[in-house]
C-alpha cells in the first residue's frame, strides 16, 4: 500500500516538475540574495555557506509543502482517497517519503549553485548528501503533516513557516553545523553528535506526524 | 449555582489567593532574603523569574494534557481548557524571555545570547504562539480544536528539551536549582512565589476557558432565524 502511495506521489510530482524547478530557482534567488546580505568578503561568504544554502532550503520547502496537498484539495479528493481500504498513516508516510526526495533534489540543486556562489569546498560529498537526506526528512515528516493541516486553513501561505519554523530550528541547527563541519573539517569528532541529533528528531517526528495524521485529515 | 457561575467563582479565588501569595513573596524576596553575595540585589529577580518557568513549562505540559484528552476522549471543555492553557503558557514563556533578559544584561552584559536554554525557551515561544494563530485562522470549530490539539502534541516535544537543555549541553545559564543548590533563606520566597503564579495560572486558565465556553456556545447556537422558526 505504501508503495502505491508513494508511486501516486512520485507521478503527481513528475506531473508538477516545472513547479519544482520554480521553486529551485527561487532557492537560487535566496542564495544569491544571502550573498548580497553577507557583503563582498569571500572568505566570510565561504565560511556562512552552510548557513545560507540551508536557510535557501529551509525557505524554499515551505513553498514545496504548501502546495503538496493541492492536488487532494481539488474536487475533495482527500475524502476519495480516506474512502480506500487503507489507513490514513499509509497517505502521510507516502507524502512525506515523496516531499522528502523533493527536498533532498531541492537541496542536491542548491548545493552546486551554493559551491560556485560561495566558494564552498567539497572534501565529504557523500557525508554532505547523508546529511542533506536526515534534513530534508526532519523538515518532511512535521511539514507533511502542518501542510495538511494549513491546506484548509485560511492564511496557510503565512500559517506553514509560522508552525513549521519554530518547530525545525533544532533540524536547522545541526544541519548547519554538521554541513559545516563536513566542510571545513572536523578535528573535535562532533560530526557524530549533530548527526545523532537529526537521527533523533527524526524517529521522534516520523511516527508521531504519523500517528496524528489520521486526525487532522478526518476533522 | 450554575456550572458557569461556580467556575467564574473558582477562577477568581484562584486568582485572589495567587495575588495575596505573590505580594506576600515578593515582600519576603525584596524586603527579607539576604542580598546575595555576587550578582548583589539584581539576584531579586530570581523569585519570579524561577517561579514563571516553572509554571511556563507547568502550564504548556497542562495544554499538552488537555490536547490528548481532547484527542482521545473528545468534548468541547477540553478544548476550551486547551485555548486558556495554550494562552497562559505563551504569556508566561514570553515573560519568561522578557525576565530572562533583563536578568542577563546586568549579570552575563547582554540582553540576549544563544544559549541553548535560551532559544530552545525563545523556540517554545514561538512554536506555542504558532499555534494560537493557527487557531484565530480556522472558522470550524471541530477541526480548530482537532487542529490545535494535534499542533500543540507535536510543539510539546520542545518543552522537555528546555528543561534538560542545561544538563545536554554546555550552557551559559544556569543548572536547575534544587534545595541542595539554593541557600535556606531563598527558599520561602520562591517557594511562596511559585504556588502564587500556580494560583495565578489556574484562575487565568479558569476564567479564559470560561470565556472560550461561552463563544463557542455563540459559534454553535443555531441562527436566529431558526431559533424563531422553532418557537
Amino acid at each position: 500500500m505504501l508503495s502505491a502511495a508513494l508511486r501516486k506521489e512520485a507521478l503527481l510530482q513528475w506531473r508538477g516538475l516545472a513547479r519544482t524547478l520554480a521553486v529551485l530557482a527561487f532557492g537560487g534567488t535566496a542564495l544569491l540574495l544571502f550573498s548580497f546580505a553577507g557583503g563582498p568578503d569571500s572568505g566570510a561568504l565561504r565560511e556562512q555557506a552552510p548557513g545560507y544554502l540551508w536557510l535557501a532550503l529551509l525557505l524554499s520547502s515551505t513553498l514545496a509543502l504548501s502546495e503538496s496537498f493541492d492536488g487532494e484539495q481539488e474536487q475533495r479528493a482527500l475524502e476519495g482517497l480516506l474512502l480506500l481500504p487503507a489507513p490514513a498513516a499509509v497517505l502521510f508516510y507516502g507524502k512525506a517519503l515523496a516531499n522528502l526526495l523533493q527536498l533532498a533534489a531541492l537541496g542536491s540543486g542548491l548545493l552546486p549553485m551554493a559551491v560556485v556562489l560561495y566558494d564552498m569546498p567539497l572534501p565529504r560529498p557523500w557525508t554532505l548528501l547523508g546529511i542533506l537526506v536526515l534534513g530534508s526528512a526532519g523538515l518532511a515528516a512535521p511539514g507533511t503533516l502542518y501542510a495538511a493541516l494549513s491546506a484548509r486553513a485560511r492564511a496557510r501561505q503565512t500559517l506553514l513557516p509560522l508552525l513549521l519554523f519554530p518547530l525545525v530550528v533544532p533540524v536547522l541547527v545541526a544541519c548547519v553545523k554538521a554541513t559545516s563541519l563536513s566542510v571545513t573539517g572536523d578535528p573535535m569528532g562532533q560530526l557524530r553528535s549533530w548527526t545523532l541529533l537529526l537521527v533523533c528528531f527524526n524517529a521522534v517526528y516520523w511516527p508521531l506526524c504519523g500517528l496524528l495524521f489520521d486526525r487532522v485529515v478526518e476533522s | 449555582m450554575t456550572r458557569e457561575e461556580k467556575s467564574g467563582r473558582l477562577g477568581g479565588a484562584f486568582l485572589l489567593i495567587g495575588v495575596l501569595l505573590l505580594l506576600f513573596g515578593s515582600y519576603l524576596g525584596l524586603a527579607v532574603a539576604p542580598r546575595e553575595r555576587f550578582m548583589g540585589d539584581v539576584q531579586r529577580i530570581m523569585y519570579v523569574h524561577v517561579p514563571t518557568a516553572w509554571n511556563a513549562m507547568l502550564c504548556l505540559t497542562a495544554a499538552f494534557v488537555f490536547a490528548v484528552a481532547y484527542l482521545w476522549k473528545g468534548g468541547w471543555r477540553w478544548d476550551c481548557r486547551l485555548e486558556g492553557a495554550l494562552e497562559v503558557g505563551v504569556l508566561l514563556s514570553g515573560l519568561l524571555c522578557v525576565q530572562g533578559s533583563i536578568w542577563a544584561r546586568p549579570t552575563w552584559g547582554v540582553w540576549w545570547d544563544w544559549d541553548p536554554r535560551l532559544t530552545t525557551t525563545a523556540v517554545m515561544f514561538f512554536a506555542f504562539l504558532g499555534i494560537i494563530a493557527l487557531r484565530s485562522f480556522v472558522d470550524d470549530p471541530a477541526q480548530r480544536a482537532t487542529w490545535a490539539a494535534v499542533a500543540t502534541i507535536v510543539a510539546y516535544v520542545d518543552v522537555p528539551i528546555v528543561y534538560f537543555s542545561v544538563r545536554w549541553w554546555n550552557s551559559l545559564h544556569q543548572m536547575q536549582s534544587s534545595p541542595a543548590t539554593v541557600s535556606p533563606a531563598f527558599y520561602l520566597p520562591l517557594r511562596t512565589n511559585a504556588f502564587g503564579m500556580l494560583f495565578v495560572m489556574a484562575g487565568f486558565i479558569t476564567l479564559r476557558a470560561r470565556l472560550a465556553r461561552r463563544r463557542l456556545a455563540a459559534q454553535l447556537a443555531p441562527p436566529p432565524a431558526l431559533t424563531r422558526a422553532a418557537s
